[in-house]
C-alpha cells in the first residue's frame, strides 16, 4: 500500500447523494394507502371480502415467485409490487366470486401480464386490470354477481343485487332514484360506499382519503385523475341525459362504478401511464372519454377497466408524441 | 418570501452547509512539496517550461499554454523542480505534472506582488485580458474553462450582462460563501473588471437564499455601482450557468448553445476574486479556497490552499479522517468525483473536499428496472426525459438516445438523485455521449 492511498474508501460515480426513495417504499406506501378503502369493503361485504383479496394477494405472490424461480431470476417479492397488484385485483372483484377466480386471475395478472413481459417496469398493461379483464371475460356471470352490501357481517350468503350503474344502464335514472330514495340519499350512499359493486371500489370517501395521502406525499399528481374525472363528468353531463344534451348527471357517474379507484390507483400506475405532464393529461382525458363512451353506448354498464387498458396501449405512443420541451429548444417557426 | 429561480425541474438535497458555513477561511501553511498538473483546465494541456533541478519562485510560470483554449500553470511555492511525473486526477485520468519541492531547511517564501496598479479599471480591455491570461485563471467552480477565452467572445455575439455565480448550490460546499463574506470588495472589483473588459454596463451577482449574510455583504460592496445582487431560491442546480441565467435574466440559452449566445458571461465568485488579484497585483492563480468538510473529517474547515498541495495534507490540517470515513469526493457530492489516492493534488478547480461517512456513502449499489415513475423527468432542469436516455443507453441503443436530446444533458445528476430504482442514470448518459457523435 502506498502512503496516502486508502483502500477502505469507496470510489463510485456521482451523484454521491441519493434521495432515499425506493421502489419498495413506493409500493408499500401505495398499498398502505389502500387500507381505508379495503376496510370499508370488509365493513360492507364481510369476511368474504377478506378471503377474496387474500387469495388474490397469495396468487400474485405465488405467481411472481413461480415465474422468477423458473426463469432463474432473483425473487423480488419484497418490493411489494406483487402484493399491491393482488390487493388491487381483489378490490376490483365482487365479494361473491368463487375462490378459484382470484387465483387464476392473479396468475394472469402477475405471471403473464407482468413477469412474462420482463417484470416490473416492462409490463405494457396494468396487471391488476388485466387480471380482472380476464376474469370478467372468462367468468362473466360470477364477475357480475354483486352482493348486497350489509354492515352486519352476513356477507357469506348475502342477497345479490345490481350495481347503481347496472340499474342506470338497464332501467334508467328514475329507477335508480326509486331504489335509493332521492338524489341526496343516492349521492351520500355512493360517497360512503353503501352500494353493490366490487368490494374495494364502492367507498368514494375512503378511496379519496388514501388518494389524498398519496397526493400529499407526492407519489401521484392530480394530472391523470383530474383529467380522467373531468372528462367523465363532462361526458356524462353532455351526453348522459335522456332529454338531449347537457342534461346528464355527472355526479352519479363520478361517484359510481370503479371510477375513483381507477382514476387514482389504476390510471396513475407509473409503469403503464405516460411520464410527461402533457402526456399524462392526454392519457387521463382519453381514459375519461372511453369510460363514458363504454358506459353510455357499449354493452357494459362500467367502462373504467377497458378504458384504462386501451389507453395503456397508447402510452408509448403518447410519450413519443408529447415529449418534454427541452430547455432552450428553438420554437417551431 | 419567494425568490427568483429557473422553472423546470431541480431538486433540493439536504444542504449540510452548517458544517463549515461559519468557519472563517484559514490560511494553510505552505507545503514542502507541491504536485502541479499541467492540465488544470478544459482544453490543451500545458507544456513544461522548466527542467528538473531548476530553481523556481512562487508564481513563476512552469507550464506554458499550448493553443488558445489553455491556461498557464505556475509554481505555487518557491523551490526546486524535483520531478516530472504522472498523477492520477479524481476524474480518473493520468495527467502529466511537475513536482516542486522546497528544501526542508528553507523558509516558506511568500508570493510578492508584481505590481500594485490601483487604476486597474482604467486599463484597456486588452491589457486586462492579457493580465488574466498571464495569471492562468480558469473557472474555479469546477468546470475550469480558461477565463480569457470566455471573455473573448466573437464580435457577432455582443455581451450585455456579466453574472457572478455565487449560488454554490452543491451541498456541503461553502468556499464561495466564505469568500463573499470575508472579501466582498475584491469579488465586486473582479466583476467590475469583467464589465470593463466586456464593455458591459450591468453586472449581476446571484446568491442562493441560504446565504443571507453574503447577500448583505455583497450588497454593501456593490453600492454605487451598476450591479444588482439577487437572492435566488435554494434549488439544485441553481449554479449551473444556464439555470442561473434563466433565474436572473429570464433568458434561455439555446439548446446546444453557450451563455454568450444570449449575451451573457458567467464567472464564479472565486474566479472574480482571482481576476481582481491578477489585474491589480499581477498575481497568478496559485492558491484557492477549498471547503474540507463532511461527516468523515474531524474538524471541517475552509482553507486557503496552494494549488498542488496533496489532499492528504488538507485532511491532516482538518484533524484527519474519522474511522467512519467512507468516501472522499473532490468537488460537491452531486457532481464531484470520488477518489482513493489522497496524494492527489488540489487544482484550480477543486472547490471542496467532501468526506462522507461510510453510512452515507452510496456505492455502486444494485439497481433495478425503471418503473417509469417520471421523477427524473420532473427533476431534470433541462426538460429532458432521463429515463429514456437511461433505457437506451442500457440497451446499447446509443443513437436512439440522441432523439431524446442526449447532448443537452449537462450531467447535474438530479435524475439519479431522485430515482427510486437507484439507476445510475447520469452515468448511463455519460456513457452514451462517449459512444455517439453529437
Amino acid at each position: 500500500m502506498e502512503a496516502g492511498k486508502n483502500n477502505n474508501l469507496i470510489v463510485s460515480v456521482s451523484p454521491h447523494l441519493r434521495s432515499g426513495e425506493s421502489i419498495n417504499r413506493i409500493m408499500w406506501t401505495v398499498t398502505a394507502s389502500l387500507l381505508p378503502a379495503y376496510a370499508m369493503g370488509f365493513y360492507y361485504f364481510g369476511p368474504k371480502a377478506v378471503f377474496v383479496t387474500l387469495f388474490c394477494i397469495l396468487g400474485s405472490m405465488g405467481s411472481e415467485y413461480f415465474v422468477q424461480k423458473l426463469a432463474g431470476k432473483e425473487i423480488s417479492l419484497k418490493d411489494g409490487s406483487a402484493v399491491l397488484t393482488g390487493l388491487l385485483l381483489g378490490m376490483n372483484m365482487p365479494s361473491s366470486v368463487p375462490y378459484y377466480i382470484p387465483l387464476v386471475s392473479s396468475f394472469v395478472a402477475v405471471a403473464i401480464t407482468k413477469q412474462l413481459f420482463g417484470g416490473i417496469g416492462y409490463n405494457v398493461f396494468n396487471p391488476a386490470l388485466m387480471g380482472r379483464a380476464f376474469a370478467l371475460i372468462t367468468w362473466p356471470r360470477a364477475m357480475t354477481t354483486w352482493a348486497e352490501p350489509t354492515a352486519d357481517f352476513t356477507g357469506m350468503d348475502a342477497k345479490t343485487t345490481a350495481t347503481p350503474l347496472g340499474i342506470l344502464k338497464e332501467q334508467g335514472v328514475d329507477k335508480l332514484l326509486e331504489v335509493f330514495g332521492d338524489k341526496m340519499h343516492l349521492y351520500s350512499e355512493l360517497l360512503l360506499g353503501h352500494r353493490a359493486g366490487s368490494l374495494g371500489e364502492t367507498s368514494v370517501i375512503a378511496i379519496l382519503v388514501g388518494a389524498a395521502f398519496l397526493l400529499v406525499r407526492g407519489y401521484i399528481t392530480l394530472r391523470i385523475p383530474a383529467a380522467f374525472l373531468g372528462s367523465v363528468a363532462a361526458g356524462a353531463w353532455v351526453f348522459g341525459g335522456k332529454q338531449g344534451i347537457f342534461t346528464g348527471d355527472p355526479l352519479i357517474h363520478l361517484l359510481s362504478g370503479g371510477l375513483m379507484l381507477g382514476a387514482f390507483y389504476m390510471a396513475t400506475d407509473y409503469v403503464t401511464c405516460p411520464t410527461t405532464k402533457k402526456g399524462q393529461v392526454f392519457f387521463g382525458i382519453g381514459c375519461g372519454l372511453l369510460t363514458i363512451l363504454i358506459r353510455l353506448k357499449a354493452g357494459y354498464p362500467e367502462g373504467v377497466m377497458f378504458a384504462i387498458l386501451i389507453m395503456n396501449c397508447f402510452t408509448p405512443l403518447i410519450d413519443r408524441g408529447f415529449k418534454t420541451k427541452v430547455f432552450g429548444a428553438k420554437k417551431k417557426a | 418570501m419567494s425568490f427568483t429561480t429557473f422553472q423546470l425541474g431541480g431538486i433540493h438535497p439536504p444542504e449540510r452547509k452548517e458544517l463549515v458555513a461559519a468557519s472563517a477561511i484559514e490560511e494553510m501553511k505552505s507545503p514542502q512539496k507541491v504536485i502541479i498538473p499541467l492540465s488544470q483546465h478544459i482544453g490543451a494541456p500545458c507544456k513544461a517550461s522548466v527542467e528538473v533541478g531548476q530553481e523556481v519562485k512562487a508564481g513563476q510560470v512552469i507550464g506554458a499554454p499550448e493553443g488558445f483554449v489553455s491556461a498557464a500553470v505556475h509554481s505555487s511555492i518557491g523551490g526546486k523542480v524535483a520531478a516530472f511525473e504522472s498523477v492520477l486526477m479524481p476524474i480518473g485520468r493520468m495527467v502529466p505534472a511537475i513536482v516542486v519541492e522546497r528544501p526542508a531547511n528553507r523558509q516558506d517564501e511568500a508570493w510578492h506582488p508584481a505590481q500594485d496598479d490601483k487604476d486597474y479599471l482604467k486599463r484597456s480591455p486588452d491589457e486586462l485580458k492579457s493580465r488574466i491570461k498571464a495569471a492562468g485563471i480558469v473557472g474555479m467552480g469546477g468546470a475550469t474553462f480558461p477565463t480569457h477565452v470566455k471573455i473573448s467572445p466573437p464580435k457577432e455575439k455582443p455581451i450585455d450582462a456579466v453574472i457572478i455565480n455565487g449560488a454554490e448550490c452543491e451541498p456541503y460546499l461553502c468556499a464561495d460563501h466564505r469568500v463573499m463574506l470575508e472579501s466582498p470588495e475584491p469579488v465586486i472589483e473582479g466583476l467590475k473588471i469583467l464589465m470593463t473588459v466586456l464593455g458591459v454596463s450591468k453586472g449581476y451577482v446571484g446568491i442562493e437564499a441560504n446565504k443571507p449574510d453574503a447577500v448583505e455583504r455583497m450588497l454593501e460592496a456593490a453600492k454605487g455601482a451598476n450591479i444588482e445582487v439577487r437572492t435566488l431560491q435554494i434549488k439544485y442546480p441553481q449554479g449551473a450557468e444556464k439555470m442561473l441565467i434563466k433565474s436572473i435574466l429570464d433568458r434561455e440559452v439555446p439548446a446546444g448553445g453557450l451563455p454568450m449566445d444570449v449575451g451573457v458571461v458567467v464567472q464564479n465568485v472565486g474566479t472574480a476574486y482571482a481576476i481582481y488579484e491578477a489585474c491589480r497585483y499581477g498575481k497568478p492563480l496559485i492558491e484557492r479556497v477549498v471547503s474540507v468538510t463532511g461527516g468523515g473529517v474531524n474538524n471541517p474547515k475552509n482553507l486557503r490552499v496552494k494549488v498542488g498541495t496533496p489532499i492528504s495534507q488538507l485532511i491532516e490540517s482538518c484533524g484527519g479522517l474519522k474511522s467512519s470515513a467512507g468516501k472522499v469526493i473532490s468537488g460537491g457530492p452531486m457532481m464531484g468525483f470520488a477518489f482513493f489516492d489522497l496524494n492527489t493534488p488540489v487544482t484550480k478547480g477543486t472547490s471542496g473536499i467532501v468526506v462522507l461517512e461510510d453510512k452515507d456513502a452510496t456505492g455502486n449499489d444494485k439497481y433495478y428496472n425503471c418503473i417509469r415513475c417520471g421523477r427524473c423527468v420532473e427533476a431534470c432542469p433541462m426538460g429532458l426525459m432521463p429515463l429514456m436516455l437511461s433505457l437506451y443507453s442500457e440497451k446499447g441503443h446509443y443513437a436512439d438516445a440522441k432523439d431524446y436530446k442526449l447532448f443537452d444533458c449537462f450531467e447535474c445528476g438530479s435524475c439519479t438523485y431522485v430515482c427510486p430504482a437507484n439507476r445510475p442514470i447520469v452515468q448511463q448518459i455519460k456513457l452514451a455521449k462517449t459512444q455517439v457523435k453529437p
